[in-house]
């Protein structure tokens, strides 16, 4: 244990409490190990029990939690809330303020020349769209959760309002994708606001049960309104996406021959994948906007308080109903999006899972914050292709990761709020006093 | 009472009475508030002043009786038929909050926005000409900030016009909620205890916010217990005691008031009611 201790050693204070802690967190390790790993049962040879010894064993696990928490303290007093004592040194934290600064802009440069970089791996370019379609997914729901306050569980409903839309539009009539995405969105927004109304008055635990169980209503009806979703056989054969009215094949008509070069299957994903982040691009200019509107501050103001904003003259039902609407015609989008990438939909696309998917990029993110969302989207979608080489260990690294995340950061990625109108110098606030709404 | 004269009065209150389940909390309860003055409720603990305050606010719907409040063009509006927002919107009457309730994670200029909304949603054509950005929202949000900036001047918060309302002093935090309220340009606005947990000088400096919001053209409707305060700005006293009406006056005539002393000092109940009677 000589590393922790020069780490230690700059600043006086904390030390004790430090080693006090990790102390009892190996204690607690010994005596629940001590049973679990440092004594083995097995059947003998004649069916009798026998029990081996593994103290080795058992010392190296306690030795790991004493060491281990030693670590994870640290790190949350360097990067955690505040009020804690800062170990780490101010340049280091101008560096990460710089840092902050321009990430978003090297981030976005970054992600549009993604195709350029990764031209010939497909791999990356079909992950990279999955990622970006969580983004998407992410700042829509964070419109609701992040700054109306709202906690949606069945934000899926809305995405699948919009696949199923554009689906049944295009196999049906033949319509193109560029009408049927605003058509997406609107039916999406329609279900939003359907949705809004009964649950208006509903708050926190209750509101989150009754949009979960919305969620799972519109998937029990694609998979028994046989006769016009095609039930659990879902929808084949959904048109791809045109380059305005040009297809993206291998036919004369197509782009490639029209243009002279050869054709190659990369350039669809290159366009979906551009479609993709347009899409999801403007999904942050309007959230941006609209939050520096007073549509947008009255959303903020909501979370904050509900009972101040009536005394103030807002309308709280329409004020919820336009957050409903607004994160659920972006859902539809993406849900527009999703049908025509695929070809294919079907019920099992629309699980639960995918909501909780989506809520927890957004509460990883930092609730109200768009580029949090974005690399909490980042985090979940492309770390958890990153661990695919560990297998079986994957959820557990990937739980493990969780874990660590919110214990340092509890309140998300990006823990602060941007205000939304200033007079002299925009000063950043602390997420601890901002609320994270009731419902 | 002087009824005759009903332009006089911004707020009418007549007969209010307030049950919840078997408890009366506001019994038969008349009285006026006279336009661009200060008008005073006063009581012990428990006489129910509060629950006036939400059936004026629209927070309570009253079981019995009305209130009407009359504007300056002589518009009439029954406040217990509106509901919710709608008092804050339509009829014009602003509150603020015996604990505070302001928007603790938004800066305190973005509160003051947030309390024109109203205003603001006409002026973005209800987000649309906001959302492209049009010259008429932008004109309308130059001039909401002038109008927050002007308020947070008045209430001496202008240097911290950045910072988080949550992080405010208690005392910078009552006086935004007032600054708050005032942006709503109401014609009534209503205080539950606003010199609440402020010292001797900062409930001074409360005494002159006041009087010079009156003296400005808004009629204040007060709860208080800070007496000092009470006597110092208010042009009429109501005095509450178990939700019915014990006196009202002057600050003069209502200090010297038995009744009044008896509910604040707590004589025997047999001697108050006795000296109630007496004096009626």
């Amino acid at each position: 244990m000589t590393a922790p201790s020069l780490n230690t050693a700059k600043p006086a204070t904390g030390i004790p409490a430090l080693l006090k802690t990790a102390f009892i967190n190996a204690i607690v390790a010994l005596v629940l190990f001590s049973l679990m790993v440092g004594i083995r049962t097995e059947a003998g040879s004649d069916g009798q029990l026998t029990y081996m010894t593994r103290f080795g064993e058992l010392a190296s696990l306690v030795g790991i939690v004493f060491g281990g928490s030693i670590v994870i303290e640290l790190l949350r007093q360097w990067i955690g809330p505040t009020g804690t004592e800062k170990l780490v040194p101010p340049a280091i934290q101008s560096g990460m303020s710089f840092v902050g600064r321009y990430l978003a802009p090297a981030l976005l440069i970054f992600t549009l020349l993604v195709p350029v970089f990764f031209y010939n791996q497909r791999y990356i370019l079909d992950l990279a769209i999955l990622v970006l379609t969580y983004v998407m997914l992410g700042w829509g729901l964070n419109v609701v959760v992040g700054l109306a306050g709202l906690l949606d569980l069945g934000y899926v409903a809305f995405y699948a309002v919009g696949a199923y839309s554009y689906a049944l539009l295009a196999t049906n009539f033949g319509w193109s994708f560029w009408v049927c995405l605003p058509l997406a969105g609107i039916l999406a927004a329609f279900w939003g606001v359907l949705l809004g109304f009964p649950v208006l008055r509903l708050r926190g635990d209750y509101l989150a049960i009754v949009t979960l169980a919305f969620g799972e209503i519109i998937r029990l009806v694609i998979i028994n309104w046989q006769s016009l979703t095609g039930g659990p056989n879902g929808v084949p054969g959904i048109p791809r996406p045109t380059f305005f009215g040009i297809p993206l094949d291998n036919s004369d008509d197509g782009l490639a021959a029209k243009l002279g070069i050869e054709y190659s299957s990369t350039h669809r994903i290159v366009f979906l994948f551009y479609l993709i982040l347009a899409l999801a691009l403007l999904t942050n200019w309007v959230t941006i906007r609209l939050r520096r509107l007073p549509i947008g501050r009255a959303w903020e103001a909501l979370r904050e308080d509900e009972v101040a904003c009536r005394a103030l003259g807002i309308n709280t039902t329409t004020t919820k109903l336009t957050a409903f609407a607004t994160g659920a015609m972006f859902g539809g989008f993406a849900g527009a999006f999703f049908a025509t990438r695929q070809g294919f939909i079907s019920p099992e696309s629309f699980t639960f899972q995918e909501s909780a998917l989506v809520l927890a990029i957004v509460v990883l993110g930092g609730m109200g914050s768009q580029l949090g969302v974005a690399l909490a989207a980042l985090a979940m979608i492309g770390g958890f292709e990153l661990f695919r080489g560990l297998e079986t260990y994957r959820m557990l690294v990937f739980g493990m990761a969780m874990v660590l995340i919110m214990i340092w950061r509890p309140r998300g990625l990006i823990g602060h709020r941007a205000p939304t109108v200033y007079l002299t110098k925009a000063k950043a606030i602390s997420s601890d006093l901002v609320k994270e709404g009731h419902g | 009472m002087s009824g005759d004269k009903t332009n006089d009065k911004i707020l009418g209150v007549d007969r209010l009475t307030m049950r919840f389940g078997g408890i009366v909390a506001v019994q038969d309860l008349s009285f006026a508030a006279d336009r661009k003055k200060i008008t005073a409720l006063i009581g012990p603990n428990g006489a129910g002043k509060t629950t006036v305050f939400n059936c004026i606010t629209g927070f309570y719907k009253p079981t019995g009786g009305t209130i009407r409040l009359t504007h300056d063009d002589g518009r009439v509006i029954a406040l217990e038929r509106l509901n919710d927002f709608r008092i804050a919107k339509q009829a014009k009457v602003a509150r603020t909050f015996q604990n505070i309730r302001l928007f603790p994670g938004m800066t305190a200029l973005e509160n003051l926005m947030v309390a024109q909304h109203n205003a603001l949603m006409r002026a973005s054509g209800f987000t649309l000409l906001g959302l492209v950005g049009a010259p008429v929202y932008r004109d309308a949000e130059k001039h909401a900030i002038d109008l927050a900036t002007d308020w947070l001047r008045r209430v001496n918060l202008l240097d911290r016009a950045d910072d988080a309302a949550g992080n405010l002093a208690y005392g910078d935090q009552r006086r935004l909620e007032i600054a708050r309220a005032m942006c709503t340009e109401p014609a009534l606005l209503c205080l539950d205890e606003p010199a609440a947990g402020l010292n001797a000088r900062e409930s001074a400096a409360l005494s002159e916010l006041l009087l010079s919001i009156r003296n400005d053209g808004t009629s204040i409707l007060l709860i208080e217990h800070d007496m000092s305060v009470v006597m110092e700005i208010s042009d009429h006293i109501v005095v509450m005691d178990h939700g019915v009406k014990i006196a009202q006056g002057t600050p003069r005539e209502v200090r010297d008031d038995p009744k009044v002393i008896a509910a604040y000092l707590g004589t025997d109940e047999d001697e108050a009611v006795a000296v109630m009677e007496g004096g009626t």
